[in-house]
């Protein structure tokens, strides 16, 4: 045999570039998985499967050999499949119809940025697939392997483990396919029937149990939110000489308003925190109405990551707490998976919400007609009402030290097509704007690579590998365009994509539209700014002090 | 293997029927199988399909392509985020008819060039191919099938005759060569170079994939040898088909045994199509992705098997952290 | 040098062996989508080789300017780098060169008694791939970086607001206010 890469005699070898150091050929239908650093996620801590009566609780690691399942493991894995082919004509449709065309195989970021094959869609479709084949369909069940077939084994629970937390959800080849297979769809699936002998991620069911405790996925308990909220607004007064508190838990307020937790905490989602502090204030002489939470502090749930029955246990403070403020309707922050549940389940999981009111506009009178039903708009739609009706004093010049790019989150994209409003509200608060290329923005964007739980630091090269068509992209426009902020409308874009583009493309910094607009919201009688939010100075004003 | 079983599976159907029609089993090769298999088709696809069918959409969840409907100053995108079922239907008799999500792949984009002195161009991507075939396929297969309903009508309606006379509008060869049997031959052969040639596809292709393409291969070569080469008894097939369609079969003697490998084959093919991924004619119609609207906000889907699940109230809630929220002067429910 | 000039002359077939070489690093189906996929957006990977290979060439046939060359091998190594490739591999590309040149300018070397000047250019191809290994880890070292970053990033304002971090003031000459610290409250946990 000759030598491996990484022995010397490798390199004195004559014929050193004939060795072959592909990685071996195998048949997909093999399950075995070598556990890479950098491409799993640690498994969820038995104390947080226990607090959400989740089956299984246990300490392993995915590297052990012994994954301590249950001993009827094989059984509940195909009876939870029966169940799910007889709930959900999404699972059965897609487990049926696949002619393995290959359209989708190069539309995954994960596939395109780090090569293996089973990323491509169809592939980790089949993985599910070929179980389906083997012990639920008559050609399957006599011809097996030639039916494509393959027995479920406990590799193919390990398998399944790395490949369907290798998937964001972002629902990228699903535009593409002929028959609008939703590889999402088939990943939460297999996602629920993993839950049901206790593989899950820790970084997806650690966020579940804190929200199922304390209301929001950091596990922030309620003094410390409203703490952090009271310090953000400090923060900005100091800024903009502005006073911006909100209020928390107020009954007979017209609106909650409902943002992801990684905002309060997080760099830079902070800010746009600060962006929503200082609107809301701007817009209160105008008369909004507005409060916050403690118990609804979260607008993401990662429920969404983990099982339906868990979307609907997480969301279902939403409507609760705007039933007991007794407010009119729900204004949603700017977060990509969350407006996939609000936008595709939340009314029909915990609706309907007939205590609620029709959403209008208090201070344009404009009916949100969309949302009649789930009385719950998106904070872009009412931002771009406001600024379509002259409501806000806008000084664009105050972003003019930034150029900016926009990432169309996949969620709202491709589960909703929230695509123009952000534009509008971007290019009217800012004079530079400048677009992706087409084949990555809107219903093609490429996803951040830390969506669907995976946005974990153990998950750091893979990661990478999924954000590298985004960074690419961004790069394009650096280059061309000397962009230097990426705005976007997700929380978990604001933490992974810093990541992304200090890998792929650096110098370039994360925004959320908020900030932006609050840095060019213009008050009565305020005084004059020279920073931006973040405290960096205005263009003009580098070299001057307070 | 995944290759060659199915081939050889064609093969051995194509051996079986010369066997059977040299040694006269002309009744059983005829009558029987055609109308057994006939009958696996019709029954095995509704069945399948009432399958799809009764089981519910939980959730409404199309993938959305476009601009949502929200104000009236901002241009949405109706076809492809349509937000009622007129919009709907456009969308899937787009996706029916032209294979829209296919196209969308293939849009023409500057490419970037290695090595070239040229600079950018632009350029088609391969995926445009994989469209245009796939639509030359299932249109040319639409109208052959069509075009057999002369045999099994008389008189025989216009529009078959029309379609006839379009199909061999070119007039090449006598008896004139049919366009759609030229460019089905060239799709199939393809999508099948296609699969075997471009690794991605040879690595995720299933014998699943090839079967259907020699099926129809072979279906296809030997109408087109029957047509064109070996000159079969016209006039006996019909009164075959017609003897099918009245529920009187006779079998003419003298028929060819070309003929009855090519009506084998399709009888094969008939009774393979609803257990296989062929069904996906029938799959298209029910997608969730596609077959919904995108006015979830505006109308309430409903979830036939909802079910009350484990929640933390705000009362629960209140009462872990009650002092903690009064401390920092969070207004409670019980003092 | 006679050499140089070979090379520049055979410039596109050299490029593309070595494309050819170093995506067949990659498994066959992948191969293939890097090679055929000629759009950069949808392929990231294949057009950053590309673009890296042609620039790497370009300084092989001069004297090697360090900055000039750096940016090209960082477009590859930066991408192999979070690739399942061990570090070894991930810098191996750059060999493949030798490869090729010997392939392809075989006969002309021999006819020319090149060798010496061949002798130089492999040097500087052992020097490219001591300068990839050293982008390597920088790029490995910024990823540890950045999963640090990523914690403090998710708690920054906690740590802010817990007056755990330390802020230089903004007026270090002194007659600033002293930033903002007086009015913040520790946490109260």
């Amino acid at each position: 045999m000759a030598a491996k890469p990484d022995e010397m005699a490798y390199y004195k070898h004559s014929k050193m570039l004939q060795v072959d150091y592909k990685p071996p050929s195998r048949d997909w239908m093999d399950p075995s998985v070598d556990f890479r650093p950098g491409s799993w996620i640690y498994p969820a801590k038995a104390k947080n499967l226990k607090i959400l009566d989740l089956p299984n609780p246990r300490d392993w690691s995915p590297t052990d050999e012994d994954w301590k399942l249950p001993d009827n493991w094989k059984e509940i894995i195909l009876e939870g499949m029966a169940e799910r082919l007889e709930k959900y004509r999404s699972f059965r449709l897609f487990m049926d119809i696949c002619v393995r065309c290959g359209a989708c195989a190069d539309k995954c970021h994960f596939f395109i940025g780090g090569g293996d094959p089973k990323n491509m869609p169809v592939l980790r479709a089949e993985l599910v697939r070929s179980i389906y084949r083997r012990h639920f369909t008559t050609a399957g069940k006599i011809f097996g392997k030639l039916a494509g077939g393959r027995e479920l084994t406990i590799d193919v629970i390990k398998e399944w483990f790395y490949y369907l937390f290798q998937c964001t959800e972002c629902r990228r080849c699903s535009v593409f396919c002929p028959y609008g297979i939703d590889t999402a769809e088939i990943t939460m699936i297999g996602r629920e029937l993993l839950n049901l002998v206790g593989c899950h991620i820790n970084w997806a069911i650690e966020p579940v149990a804190n929200c199922f405790m304390t209301g929001n996925h950091m596990g922030i308990l309620p003094h410390a939110y409203k703490d952090m909220a009271d310090f953000l607004a400090e923060e900005t007064e100091e800024i903009i000489g502005i006073d911006v508190k909100g209020d928390f838990n107020r009954k007979g307020a017209e609106i909650l308003f409902i943002t992801p937790s990684g905002d309060i905490f997080g760099d830079p989602g902070i800010i746009t925190f600060m962006g929503y502090l200082t609107l809301f204030r701007y817009l209160k002489d105008q008369g909004l109405d507005i409060t916050w939470s403690t118990y609804a502090s979260e607008g993401g749930n990662f429920g969404l990551f983990t099982s339906h029955e868990m979307i609907k246990r997480l969301n279902v403070k939403m409507y609760a707490e705007a039933k007991r403020l007794k407010v009119k309707w729900i204004l949603g922050g700017e977060c990509g998976h969350m407006w996939r549940v609000v936008n595709q389940y939340m009314d029909t999981m915990n609706g309907p919400a007939d205590f609620l009111e029709e959403p209008v506009s208090p201070i344009t009178g404009t009916k949100f007609e969309n949302a009649k039903s789930t009385k719950m708009v998106h904070i872009t739609e009412f931002t771009a009402d406001l600024i379509k009706n002259n409501k806000l004093k806008l000084d664009p010049s105050r972003n003019d030290h930034v150029k900016v790019t926009f990432h169309d989150s996949c969620n709202p994209a491709r589960a909703m097509g929230l695509l123009e409003e952000p534009r509008y509200v971007i290019k009217n608060v800012c004079n530079n704007f400048y677009e992706m290329p087409d084949n990555t923005i809107r219903e093609q964007t490429f996803c951040c690579g830390g969506g669907a739980g995976l946005g974990t630091e153990e998950m750091m090269e893979m990661r990478l590998r999924g954000g590298l068509p985004r960074g690419n992209a961004v790069k394009y426009v650096q280059e061309k365009h000397d962009v230097n902020r990426l705005a976007c409308i997700c929380a978990i874009d604001r933490a992974t994509l810093v990541t992304v583009c200090d890998y792929w493309a650096p110098g370039v910094q994360v925004t959320g539209i908020h900030e932006l607009v609050a840095n060019a919201l213009v008050f009565d009688g305020e005084k004059e700014r020279t920073t931006d939010l973040r405290g960096e100075p205005l263009k003009g004003m580098e070299g001057e002090e307070e | 293997m995944r290759l060659l079983f199915p081939l050889l599976a064609v093969a051995v159907l194509i051996l079986v029927a010369f066997a059977g029609a040299t040694a006269g089993l002309n009744f059983l090769f005829g009558v029987v199988i055609p109308y057994v298999a006939f009958a696996i088709f019709v029954f095995g696809v509704v069945l399948r399909v009432v399958q799809w069918a009764r089981v519910p959409v939980p959730f409404r969840i199309p993938s959305t392509c476009g601009q949502e409907k929200s104000f009236p100053w901002i241009k949405r995108n109706k076809i492809d985020n349509p937000s009622s079922t007129g919009a709907v239907v456009v969308r899937m008799l787009l996706e029916i008819l032209l294979f829209r999500s296919l196209f969308r792949n293939t849009k023409a984009e500057i490419h970037y060039e290695p090595f070239s002195p040229a600079g950018p161009k632009v350029t088609y991507g391969s995926a445009k191919w994989l469209w245009l075939a796939g639509l030359a396929f299932h249109w040319s297969f639409l109208t052959i099938a069509i075009r057999h309903l002369r045999f099994f009508t008389e008189p025989i309606p216009s529009f078959v005759s029309l379609l006839e006379y379009l199909d061999g509008f070119f007039q090449i060869g006598v008896p004139a060569i049919y366009a759609t049997d030229a460019v089905i031959l060239a799709a199939v052969t393809y999508l099948f170079i296609r699969r075997v040639i471009v690794p991605q596809l040879r690595y995720i292709s299933l014998p699943a994939d090839y079967f259907p393409l020699f099926l129809i291969f072979g279906i296809v070569a030997s109408g087109v040898l029957m047509r064109y080469v070996t000159r079969i008894d016209v006039v006996g097939i019909k009164e075959l088909a017609m003897g099918w369609v009245t529920l009187h079969p006779t079998v003419p003697d003298g028929i060819g045994v070309m003929f009855y490998v090519h009506l084998f084959l399709v009888s094969t093919l008939f009774v393979y199509f609803p257990f296989s991924k062929l069904m996906h004619m029938g799959g298209v119609f029910l997608s969730p992705t596609r077959n919904l609207a995108n006015n979830n906000r505006a109308v309430r889907h409903i979830n036939p098997w909802d079910y009350p699940v484990k929640i933390h109230t705000y009362d629960e809630y209140e009462d872990d952290f009650r002092d903690l929220m009064k401390q920092a002067g969070i207004p409670v429910e019980k003092e | 040098m006679k050499l140089e000039d070979l090379l520049l002359q055979k410039k596109t077939s050299i490029l593309e062996k070595w494309f050819q070489l170093i995506v067949e690093t990659y498994p066959a189906e992948t191969a293939k989508f890097l090679k055929k996929q000629k759009d950069r957006f949808a392929n990231p990977v294949g057009a950053a080789i590309f673009q890296g290979i042609d620039g790497i060439f370009d300084q092989l046939c001069q004297e090697i300017d360090l900055d000039e060359v750096s940016p090209f091998l960082d477009k590859i190594v930066r991408i192999r780098a979070i690739q399942e490739f061990s570090p070894s591999q991930a810098v191996a590309f750059i060999f493949l060169l030798k490869h090729v040149i010997r392939e392809e300018l075989e006969s002309e070397i021999r006819e020319n008694r090149l060798s010496q000047e061949l002798f130089i250019i492999e040097s500087r191809i052992d020097d490219l791939a001591l300068l990839s290994f050293n982008i390597y880890m920088k790029c490995r070292e910024q990823i540890y970086e950045m999963k640090f970053n990523e914690v403090r990033n998710k708690t920054y304002s906690l740590l802010k607001k817990a007056n755990l971090l330390y802020e230089i003031p903004k007026n270090v000459s002194g007659c600033q206010n002293e930033t903002n610290t007086d009015k913040m409250t520790p946490l109260t946990v």
